[in-house]
């Protein structure tokens, strides 16, 4: 699958293509294969996203997880600093990304 | 330290206005990303992994309490509570809300501080001597001529659009302690036969995907035309260099491939047109930048004596403090390093602590390292025991500078857009593996860089022991480069061999320092030993 991943405008933060809006999480994320370069430049002209760019995904445990590590990251946080990732509650996140 | 006049207030806070303008241009929709983006580099502002970052220049690694409290507020207010001094003597936050960013930059201003041409195609921030001041062995402070340079160079039309971004160091000692021959244009300042001061010039220097070791360009240069001489070497660059391929468009391309005595004669050459035009600076406007760098009123009289009864002091006055030139005072070394901890990170509230200990202790000035630690640099040697005790409440006491726990590492893929493979887990695991202080005194100096990519922002080709991130088929694999330097005698590492996953290079480099425990001789230093045995006399140890 391929997903839709970008950075908020105002603030920065990474956000993922859901059909609808952007989201914080990339389990909310959707298959936008063959979809990709029609709304990447929509939203952006939209100012609802700032770069977007469609990336490699495969689904696992029914959430979509992004085939590159540097991806995988983006949707975590560092994680050498668990307690300002999106899941710091959450031990496996780190491992999720390895 | 420099203080800035009613112009230089009124060019940052301009450019604040202007940067705020564009920034809303962008929000608005008036301003597309493509014609934005060199906008918001141009005063700092990237876009990395998770936020946008901003990294904020502190000129030549001098900061004041009160500039460190802002700092410390900022990360607060616009970050999330820390930031992380780089390997250029800056620091940078890697949070910010683009749409707080101006704001952000109007507090820096209110503290004489900025981050205009901390990114981009331009002069970035001038390096030194994080001793500068302070050094028992310097010939001048070399900040004064630093600041000269920032000042020539900031904003003037030719410098603003340069093929790539070009790097200066200035120093004025034999010890080497800002990596002079690793930057595009570096001075050492030094006395001639006649008894005149002037400048050894290098050039040429960088890391990055084509490391090259600067080469010295002119044994003696008198202050007077360094402004000529710069402008020389910047106009020979801008005329030749690559600017159709980004990986040749550093000056250490052009001059390597002029080679040393082309490159020099062509500077010569342009030096010889711009002295004749007679733009130089008159001694005044030296006489001018220098008197903000007097030395501090030193309180005389003071005794040498330091009580180390206490063995915990003792071991970090053995490791962190170093001669002062004044009787009675020494400079002494934060570490930023703690075991476990991410190299070069600082809270807010120990930005504060250091502050405070600057304020009270050290003339009310500190010091960035290229090394990501930090100094204070005018101590009373009957102080150092307060400091050090309010330091360890703050958690800032490790006694590790330049052992193998005080690595130098960039951000990496934890942050960095750019970057192929994580640094800072592989520095936190070595720091771990070697946590051990006894063990840590025994191996001695031993300088570790880590590099998340082949830009090389953590130094890995003047490491002792240099290590490189790569992304092998979307997994991170680390090289292992053994024998670089980035003190006076300047080597470029090289590479072992085949890399290793992160718990291999872990262990590849416990192979290597045991080795090197096994075979060194009395007193010798890892780099000598690497240097005396060479590649060889470590290959096996390290791939069996």
């Amino acid at each position: 699958m391929r997903i839709l991943t970008g950075n908020d405008l105002r603030t920065g933060a990474v956000v993922w293509w859901t059909g609808t809006y952007w989201s914080l999480h990339v389990e909310d994320a959707i298959d936008v294969t063959g979809e990709e370069d029609r709304i990447a430049p929509r939203e952006e002209a939209a100012r609802r996203v700032n770069g977007p760019y469609a990336i490699e995904a495969e689904l696992r445990d029914g959430n979509p997880r992004p085939a590159h590590i540097k991806d995988r990251v983006r949707a975590l946080g560092p994680t050498v600093r668990p307690d300002l990732t999106l899941k710091p509650a959450d031990p496996a996140a780190g491992s999720w990304v390895i | 330290m420099y203080r800035y006049d009613k112009y230089d207030q009124a060019m940052v806070d301009t450019r604040v206005e202007e940067f705020r303008d564009q920034t809303r241009r962008r929000l608005d929709g008036k301003l597309t990303e493509d014609q934005f983006k060199p906008l918001r580099l141009k005063n700092g502002l990237y876009l990395q992994l998770h936020a946008y970052m901003l990294r904020v220049a502190i000129p030549y690694g001098t900061l004041n309490s009160a500039q460190l409290r802002t700092l410390a507020d900022i990360a607060r207010r616009y970050d999330r509570g820390y930031g992380h001094f780089t390997t250029r003597q800056n620091i940078q936050y890697n949070w910010i809300k683009l749409e707080e960013a101006p704001d952000l930059l109007a507090d820096l201003a209110k503290v004489e501080m900025h981050a205009i041409q901390t990114s981009g195609e331009s002069i970035r921030n001038i390096s030194s001597d994080q001793y500068a001041g302070a050094a028992a062995d310097e010939l001048i402070d070399p900040r004064p001529w630093c600041e000269m340079l920032r000042q020539m160079t900031t904003f003037m039309p030719e410098f603003s659009y340069l093929p790539r971004k070009f790097k200066i160091a200035v120093i004025a000692s034999a010890e080497d302690r800002a990596a002079l021959r690793w930057h595009d244009f570096a001075l050492r300042i030094i006395r001639n036969a006649e008894g005149e001061i002037g400048f050894q010039v290098f050039a040429g220097g960088g890391m990055g995907r084509t490391p090259f070791i600067a080469y010295r360009i002119r044994e003696f240069l008198p202050t007077q035309h360094i402004f000529s001489y710069l402008q020389a070497v910047l106009r020979v660059w801008n005329r030749h260099a690559r600017r159709d391929n980004i990986h040749k468009q550093r000056m250490k391309i052009l001059v390597h491939d002029l080679g040393q005595e082309e490159f020099t004669r062509q500077v010569e050459e342009a030096f010889a047109h711009f002295v004749s035009l007679g733009e130089d600076f008159p001694q005044a406007e030296y006489d001018r930048i220098a008197a903000y760098f007097a030395p501090p009123p030193f309180e005389q009289g003071l005794g040498e004596n330091i009580d180390l009864s206490d063995p915990a002091f003792a071991a970090w006055v053995k490791q962190q403090v170093v001669a002062h030139k004044a009787p009675g005072y020494a400079i002494a070394n934060i570490s930023l390093k703690p075991v476990g901890g991410i190299p070069g990170d600082i809270s807010a509230e120990q930005m504060e602590v250091v502050a405070d200990l600057a304020k009270r202790y050290s003339f009310d000035e500190l010091r960035a390292t290229h090394a990501q630690n930090l100094v204070l640099p005018h101590v009373r040697k009957r102080d150092l025991y307060a400091v050090w005790q309010a330091l360890v409440a703050a958690g800032l006491a490790d006694a590790n500078l330049d052992l193998i726990s005080d690595i130098i590492a960039c951000p990496g893929l934890d942050y960095c857009s750019l970057a192929n493979a994580r640094s800072i887990p592989v520095a936190q695991k070595i720091a771990e593996r070697f946590a051990d202080p006894a063990r840590q005194a025994d191996i001695g100096e031993l300088k570790i860089k880590v590099s998340g990519c082949i830009n090389a922002c953590g130094h890995h080709h003047a490491g002792n022991i240099g290590i490189l991130g790569v992304d092998r088929k979307g997994s991170e694999s680390y090289q292992l480069l053994l024998g670089g330097s980035g003190d006076e005698d300047t080597t470029q590492a090289k590479i072992a061999g085949p890399g290793f996953d992160e718990a291999g290079i872990v262990d590849a480099i416990e192979r290597a320092v045991e080795h090197y425990r096994a075979i060194r001789n009395q007193d010798e230093r890892f780099i000598d030993t690497y240097r005396r045995v060479g590649m060889d006399g470590f290959k096996e140890a390290i791939y069996g």
